[in-house]
């Protein structure tokens, strides 16, 4: 029990450093979530100028909203992944990667730590940007199912957290260009979940890959809970290849890491050079 | 008595081909020979002893360095710290082991009691004696009480150094690896520092291993020095021992290398075989 609250402590610790770090960079924060909710604006703007375009009439209301669930989903899961893939650039960047896999805790206390915080802290930002564009539109949210968005969230990220421990592992196999590998990945999520459109409209061969991207699910899942408030229950249909996908991509992730970093330690790969 | 770290035939090589390298033998194109970092060293360290190694940059200092800090895995030979194997048993070592590198490594937009507190909370110290210990170390090094909650890279890399120190100390290690921790410090800075180690070593039960390239350094705080060239331990004894008559330790370290020390500066130093 002692070893466990530990190791729970330690985790904690993780948590604590980012949010004192991302207090101290405040002023970098603030324009980053102002690009951020730019960006979603923006987007959330193609469904009424689509009507003008169009020069006929559609339910553009409808529309806004998909957009608005897009941006502000994909807002959270990509700073979820973001944070979580960034993890060990992060320490070396800052300089700090040795003495932390110097300290005597488990490698998976580091991943979890660093996970809640990514979870919280892009929670944290969802909200934010939600918020402010809900005040840019007049969004009919009377009928959306606000628990049963929370629990696709929930559930949904643990799913991407485990493809962010996989991308968090490549810059210890690869010093620079393990970092440029993570931002392909996240482009391609991008590409390929079905944030402004549904898959559908992708070619037959690009769709196949939304097959294997949790960011998918989520975001089917979240629509379903926020556009047509459908039920808790009637989302269960939803997490099963979330959770799935989750059974895979954390373990294999978690373990993919430990190779990384076993890798790191025998080439000396652990610090980057300079 | 078990000697506090037992290093038997350690050797480590680089292989500067890295992840390319497994291709390029796939695809049988030549390759670089691996550069070796350390050559079969052999050492044990006494218990409660400074114990310095001294060598030019590239000679394998910072190498044997992580290799005993559990950051590089040995290729053969092993390490042993109070028994216990630096590979096999990694998370027994940590824990009463600490390092302290040329580079003070912070998050530097941190506070020096913000960048403890993470410390202590990941070391596992009950959070209010760790918050009143910090202080009281942090006041020891003259580090004062205004700038202890104000961001480190405010401070001089002086005192960035003395609060890496203090972090090595707040987790009570039983073994200190003081990797070039005065490179690269201004005069003032630098006596500062290792006045702390000086204090260190007199006040508490702890083994010191100082990898350094500063002679007067290694004779003033070491009881014992080796002199490490290409990766191999050429000499072994008492500072006072390794003097021949009328000769500096700088001299002595002429003659047994054939070469003065040479020094970059600390932002030079390669990651896995700075020194």
């Amino acid at each position: 029990m002692v070893p466990l609250r530990r190791e729970l402590g330690a985790s904690y610790a993780f948590v604590e450093r980012n949010f004192r770090a991302v207090r101290r960079y405040w002023g970098w924060e603030v324009v980053f979530l102002f690009h951020s909710i730019v960006s979603a604006l923006t987007v959330a703007y193609i469904a009424p100028g689509g009507v003008v375009v169009a020069g006929q009439q559609f339910d553009a209301d409808r529309l806004i909203l998909f957009l608005v669930v897009g941006t502000v989903v994909w807002a959270y899961l990509d700073s979820v992944f973001d944070s979580v893939a960034f993890m060990v650039s992060w320490e070396r960047w800052e300089g700090t990667i040795e003495s932390t896999f110097m300290a005597p805790i488990r490698r998976v206390t580091f991943i979890a730590g660093s996970s809640a915080f990514a979870v919280l802290y892009s929670f944290a930002r969802a909200v934010v940007i939600l918020v402010v564009v809900a005040l840019f539109f007049s969004l009919d949210l009377a009928a959306a199912n606000w628990v049963g968005a929370f629990a696709v969230l929930a559930i949904g990220s643990l799913g991407l957290l485990g493809i962010g421990i996989m991308a968090a592992a490549l810059p210890l196999l690869f010093l620079e260009r393990g970092s440029q590998m993570t931002v392909v990945v996240q482009a391609s999520l991008l590409l390929v979940s079905g944030v402004y459109y549904p898959v559908e409209v992708l070619p037959d061969w690009l769709e196949w890959f939304s097959v294997i991207s949790p960011a998918t699910y989520v975001l089917n899942a979240m629509r379903a809970a926020v556009l047509d408030g459908v039920t808790l229950v009637d989302l269960l249909p939803h997490f099963g290849p979330l959770m799935l996908i989750t059974a895979v991509t954390m373990p294999v992730g978690v373990w993919v890491f430990g190779w990384a970093e076993r890798y790191a330690l025998r080439h000396g790969r652990l610090k980057r050079s300079g | 008595m078990q000697p506090a770290v037992s290093i038997d035939h350690l050797v480590k090589r680089f292989d500067p081909a890295g992840v390319g390298g497994a291709w390029r033998r796939a695809l049988g194109r030549p390759l670089k020979d691996p550069i070796v970092a350390l050559d079969a060293i052999s050492v044990q360290v006494r218990r409660g002893e400074v114990y310095g190694i001294v060598g030019s940059n590239g000679s394998g200092k910072s190498t044997l360095a992580r290799v005993i800090a559990t950051l590089l895995l040995p290729d053969s030979g092993s390490v042993r710290v109070f028994g216990h194997d630096v590979v096999r048993e990694a998370r027994t070592v940590r824990r009463f082991m600490n390092r302290v590198s040329v580079e003070a490594s912070f998050f530097k937009k941190l506070s020096p009691l913000e960048n403890l507190t993470f410390t202590a909370r990941i070391y596992g110290l009950p959070a209010a004696e760790a918050h009143q210990q910090i202080f009281e170390i942090l006041k020891r090094l003259d580090i004062e009480e205004k700038a202890i909650r104000r961001p480190m890279d405010q401070m001089s890399r002086g005192q960035q150094q003395k609060v890496a120190v203090a972090r090595a100390l707040l987790t009570s290690p039983v073994l200190l690896i003081l990797d070039e921790p005065t490179t690269g410090l201004d005069p003032r800075s630098k006596r500062e520092v290792q006045d702390f180690i000086r204090e260190v070593r007199d006040t508490h039960d702890a083994t010191v291993i100082l990898m350094t390239h500063d002679m007067d350094e290694a004779e003033q705080l070491c009881n014992r020095l080796a002199v490490i060239e290409k990766g191999r331990i050429l000499v072994e004894d008492k500072p006072s021992a390794l003097r021949r008559e009328g000769e500096t330790l700088e001299d002595a370290f002429i003659r047994l290398t054939g070469h003065a020390v040479e020094v970059h500066e600390p932002d030079e130093t390669a990651a896995g075989g700075g020194g």
